[in-house]
């Protein structure tokens, strides 16, 4: 995998086209499913750029060897004098899940939060009912560090939110 | 309790709106007192002038307009003999509500030391739980409490709120790392609880109620 | 944990009304000799009104990268200079110090350097950091016998950076890192 930066168009493309497999957008993320236009996501993307608050980190993930653009990784609210600060990872085509993807640009991620960022920990939070993303996880480093129980509600019941975290000295262990 | 007892009003202190011309002043004070900073967020302790204050009440209450997930109250004494008149004594906040699945964030702060050892925060919680789950009708509270807290730790313990996360190490100050917890509360905990109780309004208690303050979990989104 | 995070034996740290600040820096900004001290940007006279919209554009920001701090005498609760932590250099835990004392009459008094530990010890405890770092002109040795005692070390020279009065002067560099402060705390 390599991290990149890329052209709002183009984010925006393939930001709306993962969003229309509901499975996907539930597995990622824990505001209501909804379908968004690209011209609106480019909006929100040009305007987030503007911004460039050193408290987000967004990058797109490409395969190495095909270049295709397969998701993207992020880092946001980070508390620079904590040295702490949450990540996100979404693969928006299933067709690309479960082949080790995932966790090879979390590795990425984490080299750069490490030693560019200069970070102490990362946290996380996952779904209960993503028990692929959160074997991922543990492969690459992360501990559980608690569940809040019953946090989420879809398909008529409750959820728990599973946090995670792993600690800088923890990372350079594994190496 | 029934749509007749008041949501905003308990025995010592009551929620109320912010005061656009006269908190800020008061607050600024509170914001150069270090300790209340820190009990209260994670981001750097740095204290905020009135002026700063006041665009901060209108950011709050454009956001609650706008984004609909965020509730605030201001927390004042209720008149009484010794003090015929209200004062802002703290604030307390329902943030980052999820209403698809019922959740949101609590925090409140007390700004002066003196003010925390009278029972307020216990009265306060009281309060905004019952608005939260009666009132929003959200199904669960999330609250995030560092270790070097442990006033609000109990507070909100007693209040039948529950350890659920250690975030290992995720605060440094004053030299050394600090773990920060998440804590929960169900409604159907809450409700349990609450049945339980006596009829009879609560006492505050005599003993130490220090400052009771969390902060939201960073989450998805940046820290306020 | 430390309560006295803003205050230290002399002075404490504020932040101020923007009003107040830029009323007190425009009338300092009226005292050559300590804006040429102060700044290597030539002397200049700014309105009440202006620095006001500086004032609050800062704290409207709220920038992560700066924390500005008006510096109060604790006896008298007199305003008598500023104090900042700009340009924090998040990844790499440091940031740039400056201070100025516009009021003349707690020049040498310690004033300065009470005000330098307080800061110190809110960018090493609070903010993190692993160095401060700041600059200072040859021809201000008042500042520069302040900041050794503050800690600070010397850490080099740009020759004949300044032209001021028909003359040359240096820029001096100076630095601390946050093992060395805490042996000195």
């Amino acid at each position: 995998m390599r991290l990149t930066a890329e052209d709002p168009a183009v984010t925006a493309e393939q930001f709306v086209r993962s969003n229309r497999d509901s499975e996907y957008v539930r597995l990622l993320d824990n505001t209501e499913a909804r379908l968004w236009s690209v011209k609106k996501v480019k909006e929100w993307l040009e305007k987030g750029f503007e911004k460039e608050t050193p408290a987000t980190f967004t990058f797109s993930i490409r395969i190495l060897e095909s270049d295709r653009l397969i998701g993207f990784v992020g880092l946001g609210g980070v508390q620079w004098s904590q040295g702490d600060a949450w990540m996100g990872i979404g693969l928006g085509d299933r067709q690309d899940w479960g082949k080790g993807y995932g966790t090879d640009a979390l590795r990425v991620l984490l080299r750069y939060i490490f030693t560019e960022l200069n970070l102490h920990r990362v946290s996380l939070g996952v779904f209960e009912y993503n028990p692929r993303a959160l074997r991922s996880y543990e492969k690459a480093g992360f501990r559980m560090e608690g569940r809040q129980r019953k946090l989420y509600e879809r398909e008529g019941r409750r959820w728990d939110g599973i946090v995670m975290g792993i600690l800088r000295e923890e990372w350079e262990q594994l190496a | 309790m029934d749509i007749h007892t008041s949501l905003y009003e308990g025995q010592h202190i009551c929620l109320a709106p912010i005061d656009h011309d006269k908190d800020a002043e008061i607050e600024s004070k509170w914001t150069h007192d270090p300790e209340y900073l820190r009990l209260l967020d994670t981001a750097p302790a740095r204290p905020l002038s009135a002026w700063q204050l006041k665009k901060k009440y209108e950011a709050i209450e454009k956001s609650a307009e706008e984004e609909k997930n965020s509730v605030y109250f201001t927390i004042r004494t209720r008149p009484s003999e010794s003090e015929p008149a209200e004062r802002l004594v703290g604030f307390v906040q329902l943030q980052s509500i999820e209403w698809t699945n019922g959740n949101g964030h609590v925090r409140l702060g007390i700004g002066d030391p003196h003010d925390r050892l009278k029972g307020y925060g216990t009265e306060v919680l009281g309060l905004i739980l019952r608005y939260a789950f009666c009132e929003l009708n959200l199904y669960r509270l999330t609250a995030f409490i560092p270790e070097y807290n442990p006033a609000a730790l109990r507070l909100f313990e007693k209040a039948g709120f529950v350890r659920e996360v250690c975030r290992r190490q995720a605060l440094n100050r004053d030299g050394r790392r600090w773990d920060q917890y998440g804590l929960g509360l169900l409604r159907d905990e809450w409700q349990s609880a609450v049945e339980k109780q006596p009829a009879v309004e609560q006492q505050p208690s005599a003993e130490q109620q220090p400052t009771v303050q969390n902060q939201p979990a960073t989450g998805k989104q940046s820290e306020s | 944990m430390n309560s006295d995070l803003f205050c230290g034996e002399l002075v404490r740290l504020t932040v101020e009304d923007p009003r107040v600040l830029a009323e007190a820096f425009s009338r300092w900004d009226r005292d050559s000799e300590y804006m040429r001290l102060l700044d290597s940007f030539p002397a200049l006279q700014w309105s009440t009104k202006k620095v006001q919209e500086w004032v609050e554009k800062d704290q409207d920001q709220l920038r992560p990268d700066l924390f500005m701090f008006g510096i109060r005498t604790r006896s008298e609760d007199r305003l008598i200079g500023g104090i900042s932590l700009d340009g924090v250099k998040w990844a790499h835990g440091e940031s740039f110090l400056g201070i100025g004392l516009g009021d003349r009459t707690c020049w040498g008094n310690g004033y300065g350097t009470d005000a330098i530990r307080v800061i110190l010890r809110y960018a090493f405890t609070e903010l993190n950091l692993v160095r401060v770092s700041l600059d200072v002109f040859e021809y201000n040795p008042r500042a520069i016998r302040c900041y050794e005692k503050a800690g600070f070390v010397h850490e080099g020279r740009l020759r004949k950076f300044l032209d001021r009065e028909g003359e040359r002067w240096d820029m001096i560099f100076m630095g601390i890192l946050r093992e060395e402060w805490e042996k000195t705390a």
